[in-house]
């Protein structure tokens, strides 16, 4: 910080030649840190190359893409992709599966690390807790892949365990793979099974943050569990659950991709296809570039808004908010 | 803490607690639990029992079905290379942007930093962002499994955060010393930072060997496909493993469909089950240093 502070000096006695002598200031602090920049530079490529030319990208969707004519020199059409897009009705189906989903995932999902972590807190016996805590970790480590390549070898017709289990008790087997019935409550498993243990960490990282004293004068007051847990604890961990509100309202019209595509099939599809699935068919597989840009652009452009406004609705009610 | 009344209900709270954590936890390595037994299988224990945790007789035949196709075999190697040269590629375009990005006084900084932060927020989309690997001819080659993903974003904010809070006075005494940038990074901060180096190697390495969704869009040729899409073609879309069968012993018995797609998966598994232990050391502490705002 000395050196900012001689900076200062510096540009005061400068007087009239102000702007010239700050020209070479930052000329001078260039060069002292020029190997700075040039570790910068991969990184800052990267970005440039991987996430700032394909957002220049998105002006596809307002061109007629032509692939002999490339980028560059393909004709614009405005919002045309847009509109034929609102007017399809592939939208609204669309629009119900990717946002039934995500209800599903906020009312079913969401809460679960929260009550999985206060349980959790709850263990005295250390060893029971980290055993317990090992254990549920794992699955966030196995790829989607593995998650629904087990699903399928388990709920398959053909001699897939739990029909095998449902055909001896019942007589009767579930088609779970290909029955639209079926494919929310399957899919809203799989993520539990494999995001919640996992979710638990930053909440417990919340609670360990908690006063002890807290709990301390309360049991001196005569506060049961349920007491406490409902005056200290959850009050204690209520920014960390706004701010992961936020992050998943955001995340909203994402449903995880390769989960989806996964699971989905010709008999589940009218569920199961949401924007992601939607935009990867008709773009990669069928090459309609600027249609499905269109659409992913759609997508990308409500989730920002659902997250400034989130964040918006959290600060007004008084919490931190994310920025 | 002294010893204090505990109420009936309370004791019945926690025995349950204790009862229902426990079910969770095994709950949720139960499913592969049954894919590896179920891997050992032979014929007769498939259509014996549909689902066991100890099989009567232990069957290799599966994995030596796995190991003598040419397909699996080559996607393993596949998926193995894109971790290792992927994970080296993470590490270093991370650690090289962190570094600078830890600097307060550096010229920029808080541009760069908006920068990467506003990827975090909006993106140009899976179309976008393939045609520019279409561009790169990156397209069919390993590369675009590598590549396009060589820093995350959050991962970089959190090693940043990380290096901002090493004591600067070990860097000024250091530089006294005539210890030159470089030298700096390379002698001073990388071996400080060993522990979150390590959560994000394993990370990283992870990362890469789950990954299905880059190879689904850049891979066409099969014989590029990373062992995450060659499970997907056996497994859900019940294809062949092998191909050149004829090739094989002919005393080989060829080991049940359920128990191969199960041999598959857990080899599939594997790498991740076997840095399970090393990871969970370091990634609870490395996830909370992403907490740290700034």
């Amino acid at each position: 910080m000395k050196q900012g502070a001689a900076m200062g000096a510096a540009e005061i006695s400068a007087g009239t030649s102000f702007r010239r002598s700050r020209r070479e200031q930052r000329f001078r602090r260039l060069k002292r840190d020029k190997w700075l920049y040039i570790l910068l530079s991969p990184g800052l490529l990267y970005f440039l190359l991987f996430k700032y030319v394909p957002m220049w990208g998105v002006l596809l969707a307002f061109k007629d893409y032509q692939p002999f004519l490339g980028f560059w020199k393909s004709g614009w059409v405005g919002l045309e992709h847009f509109r034929t897009f609102f007017q399809n009705p592939d939208f609204f189906m669309l629009l119900r599966n990717t946002l039934v989903l995500s209800l599903y995932n906020l009312v079913f999902f969401f809460p679960a690390p929260i009550i999985l972590a206060l349980l959790l807190n709850e263990i005295r016996l250390s060893f029971y807790k980290r055993t317990i805590q090992t254990l549920i970790y794992v699955p966030h480590f196995i790829s989607m892949v593995i998650v629904a390549s087990i699903s399928y070898v388990f709920l398959t017709t053909q001699g897939g365990a739990v029909n095998e289990f449902l055909f001896a008790a019942t007589g009767r087997k579930i088609d779970f793979l290909a029955s639209p019935d079926w494919f929310r409550p399957m899919i809203i498993l799989q993520t539990i099974w494999k995001e919640c243990g996992w979710g638990t960490i930053i909440f417990l990282a919340a609670l360990a943050g908690v006063d002890v004293e807290q709990y301390e004068a309360a049991v001196v007051d005569g506060a049961s569990r349920w007491r406490q847990t409902w005056h200290i604890t959850l009050p204690a961990i209520r920014s960390t659950i706004v701010i992961l509100l936020i992050l998943r309202m955001g995340t909203i019209l994402d449903n995880g991709f390769e989960q989806i595509y996964l699971m989905m099939n010709a008999l589940n599809r009218e569920v199961a296809e949401v924007f992601d699935t939607y935009v990867y068919a008709l773009g990669i597989t069928q090459g309609a570039f600027s249609y499905s840009t269109a659409v992913g652009l759609f997508k990308s452009v409500i989730g920002v808004v659902l997250v400034l406004g989130t964040n918006w609705l959290a600060k007004k009610s008084g919490e931190s908010g994310l920025y | 803490m002294a010893k204090r009344y505990r109420s009936a209900g309370e004791i019945t709270f926690d025995v349950f607690n204790y009862v229902v954590l426990g079910i969770i936890g095994i709950a949720a390595i139960l499913p592969f639990l049954f894919v590896v037994a179920g891997s050992f299988a032979t014929e007769a224990e498939i259509t014996k029992r549909a689902v066991f945790l100890i099989p009567t007789t232990i069957s290799l035949d599966a994995y030596r079905f796995i190991f003598s196709t040419d397909t699996i075999v080559r996607s393993i190697g596949v998926s193995l290379y894109v971790t290792v040269i992927g994970t080296a590629v993470n590490l270093f375009f991370t650690v090289t942007m962190a570094y600078p990005m830890a600097k307060r006084y550096l010229m920029g900084r808080n541009l760069i930093l908006n920068l990467v932060i506003f990827t975090m927020l909006f993106g140009g989309g899976m179309i976008p962002t393939y045609l520019v690997i279409r561009e790169l001819h990156l397209l069919d080659t390993l590369n675009a499994l590598i590549l396009p993903g060589a820093i995350s974003a959050f991962n970089l904010i959190i090693v940043k955060n990380f290096f901002q809070e090493l004591p600067a006075e070990m860097e000024e005494a250091a530089r006294i010393d005539g210890c030159t940038e470089l030298g700096l990074l390379w002698r001073i901060v990388l071996p400080l930072s060993k522990p979150v180096l390590a959560t994000f190697t394993l990370f990283y390495a992870v990362g890469h060997w789950n990954n299905f969704f880059s190879a689904l869009l850049y891979i066409n040729d099969p014989s590029k496909w990373p062992l995450q899409v060659m499970l997907r073609q056996i497994v859900m879309l019940s294809q062949s493993a092998a191909g050149d069968l004829s090739s094989m012993d002919p005393n080989f018995v060829q080991p049940p469909e359920q128990s191969i797609k199960m041999a598959v998966i857990v080899v599939g598994t594997l790498p991740i089950m076997c840095v399970y232990p090393f990871l969970q050391k370091h990634f609870a502490k490395g996830v909370m240093l992403g907490s740290v705002k700034g």
